[in-house]
């Protein structure tokens, strides 16, 4: 029945291989179906593909990165999901977790390359140094970014993991000593899909790669490249402290009665009104919770720069020139009050050094009302 | 200039629409500044009512975002009214063009500003820095229009708003485009505070209506100015 040949077994089929029953399988494509926001019956076309198509091969890079995506990856909820891609399925290539090692590990990468040229996706976890020929982050023997490269080259689409791959981390925060750059500007001419967050959610990487498989091209992405699917609503439009926010209830102190009672962490800093990201809604840990559940407000770990762009515990940025406290009310106040002193000096003067002017024309006026 | 006994003429200097605009305007640079400050520092407030029956922060952005479309369109409006408006709305009066405009600048700089010869400045309309400035004010428009929006498009499914998606990549994220918008909130408060102060300063020390003209649209000026200023165009 399957089309497959027997080199290359479907992702079914391998699962079968592993023991998960008919049933196991039809949930996790139900799950998958309804976390990419697809209608009811997709959950179908889903089970056929996965049924039909062998699977894809996957190379994974790991470079400046600490591995809190595959952490996430590997614990999302259905655990078929860290099997469709981890383990002996699909991965090819993955420092963290293949047995290989050493040569033996560089010939998997360089075999799957060769055979499956134009086919393979490229997944890749970190940033690429490019400060000082990129000696930041060498592997066997080769820069991040010749390996970067030569495995693009042959990719049909590159994934980045994470905000280390999307938009550079916490290592392109200023001032960038390794010059940390983010893959889509390294890489021209492939189709790249970034899934930032830091780490993003399991199911969301999971979510993105099933539907590469079933649709066999990348999710509808939004202007910066991010699958719209998980990416188009911020954490505060899904936040259930939103009406808190909307009340203008706000907790003020991480101890104070209003944190107890649960209202809006917007004045302790959160940046869930700026971030993009599905945490409201998919949560984390098998969907036991997320950062403001836990009182903690979002810090915006998906969005670019998040690191240079102000405390974490203000809304606020730090004003740029003016010292570690100013912030742009702080320097705006200032320049506000110099106006206003400003304009106090300059009444004052003028009423000096224009005096002649101003009788006269007082002259002049009382002069004509007497006429009157 | 010596107290002579001066008569004044009548000028229709702003129209009714540059009236309306200005009006319009400052109602909205007023309500978008005390709402956005409010946003970006909401008060504390304390309260034992349901959130469900309060909805006080909804209806401070409800404001903003209204006064916005508001600010929005009669800058636009106000735009094409230089280009159709009398010779005081014209877009020329703004945008530096020749020398004459920078020495008319220079001049108002050393008379009006560091107050250092002892006689009055005339103009009509605007003059010369004052319409420089409005000229950075409109930049200063602009880039709030263009971040708020580009905030804002986020939030509306309507094709207007829709347009403004690209901003928060330029500015590097809504972070950094918030960011910018917020300070740049604090020029027009600095703007606001210079403007009304040297609208008070101009009808003090020249007497010719400067406050008042922005509500009948009538300045007054010398009669020998006025023949001068007449020889001249003809
Ligand atoms: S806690 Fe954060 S995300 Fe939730 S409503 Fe408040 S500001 Fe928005």
């Amino acid at each position: 029945m399957h089309p497959t040949t027997t080199k290359r077994p479907s992702y079914y089929e391998e699962l079968r291989d592993k023991g998960y029953s008919r049933r196991d399988f039809m949930k996790f494509c139900t799950m998958m179906a309804a976390y990419l926001g697809l209608e009811a019956s997709a959950a179908g076309q889903i089970a056929k593909t996965l049924e039909t198509t062998p699977r894809i091969p996957v190379i994974w890079l790991h470079f400046q990165e600490c591995t809190c995506c595959s952490e996430s990856f590997i614990r999302s909820s259905h655990p078929i999901v860290a099997d469709i891609v981890l383990d002996k399925i699909s991965l090819d290539y993955t420092e963290t977790l293949m047995a290989a090692s050493g040569h033996r590990a560089e010939e998997a990468m360089k075999s799957t390359m060769e055979k499956y040229h134009g086919e393979y996706v490229l997944c890749v976890e970190g940033s690429v140094p490019t400060g000082a020929d990129g000696v930041y982050c060498c592997i066997g023997g080769k820069s991040s970014m010749d390996i970067l490269q030569e495995c693009a080259e042959g990719a049909k689409a590159v994934i980045c993991w994470g905000s280390c791959a999307s938009n550079g981390c916490v290592q392109s925060a200023k001032p960038n000593p390794t010059g940390a750059t983010p893959i889509h500007k390294l890489i021209k001419g492939k189709p790249i899909i970034k899934v930032p967050g830091c780490p993003p959610i399991g199911e969301v990487m999971a979510g993105v790669l099933v539907h590469i498989i079933t649709f066999g091209r990348l999710p509808e992405l939004d202007r910066v490249g991010r699958p719209k699917a998980f990416y188009s609503k911020r954490v505060h439009d899904t936040c259930y402290r939103r009406p808190f926010y909307d009340a203008g209830l706000f907790v003020e102190t991480f101890d104070d009665e209003n944190a107890q009672k649960g209202y809006c962490l917007y004045k302790v800093g959160c940046k869930g009104p700026s971030t993009y990201n599905a945490c409201g809604v998919m949560r984390w840990n098998n969907g036991v919770s997320y950062p403001i559940q836990s009182g903690h407000g979002c810090f915006g770990c998906s969005e670019e720069n998040f690191w240079d762009n102000g405390p974490l515990y203000r809304q606020m940025a730090n004003f740029p020139g003016f010292g570690i406290e100013s912030n742009a009310d702080k320097v705006g106040m200032i320049a506000g009050a110099a106006t206003v002193a400003g304009v106090t000096a300059h009444a004052i003067a003028t009423n000096l050094r224009k005096s002649k002017l101003i009788s006269s024309h007082i002259e002049e006026g009382r002069e004509a009302e007497k006429e009157l | 200039m010596e107290a002579t006994s001066t008569r004044l003429r009548r000028v229709f200097v702003w129209e009714l629409p540059v009236r309306v605009y200005h009006w319009i305007n400052a109602l909205a640079v007023v309500g978008l500044c005390v709402t956005g400050y409010l946003i970006g520092n909401p008060p504390a407030i304390q309260s034992t009512a349901e959130a469900s029956h309060r909805f006080l922060f909804g209806t401070i952005r409800f404001i903003h975002f209204t006064a916005a479309y508001i600010f929005f369109f009669n800058f636009l409006f106000r735009l094409y009214w230089g280009f159709v408006g009398n010779k005081y709305a014209d877009w020329k009066n703004f945008i530096p063009t020749g020398r004459k405009f920078f020495r008319e600048m220079r001049d108002v700089l050393r008379i009006d500003i560091l107050l250092q010869k002892n006689r009055d400045h005339l103009s009509v309309g605007h003059n010369a820095l004052a319409g420089f400035i409005y000229f950075l004010t409109f930049l200063a428009f602009l880039l709030q229009c263009v971040t708020g929006f580009g905030l804002y498009a986020g939030m509306s499914d309507w094709w207007f708003a829709d347009l403004w998606v690209w901003v928060s990549g330029v500015f590097g994220g809504d972070f950094g485009l918030r960011n910018w918008h917020h300070a740049a909130m604090w020029f027009f408060i600095v703007f606001a505070i210079i403007h009304v102060y040297l609208v008070f300063y101009h009808d003090y020390v020249e007497g010719r209506g400067e406050i008042s003209s922005m509500g009948g649209g009538w300045k007054f000026i010398e009669e020998d100015v006025f023949e001068k200023e007449e020889s001249k165009v003809e």
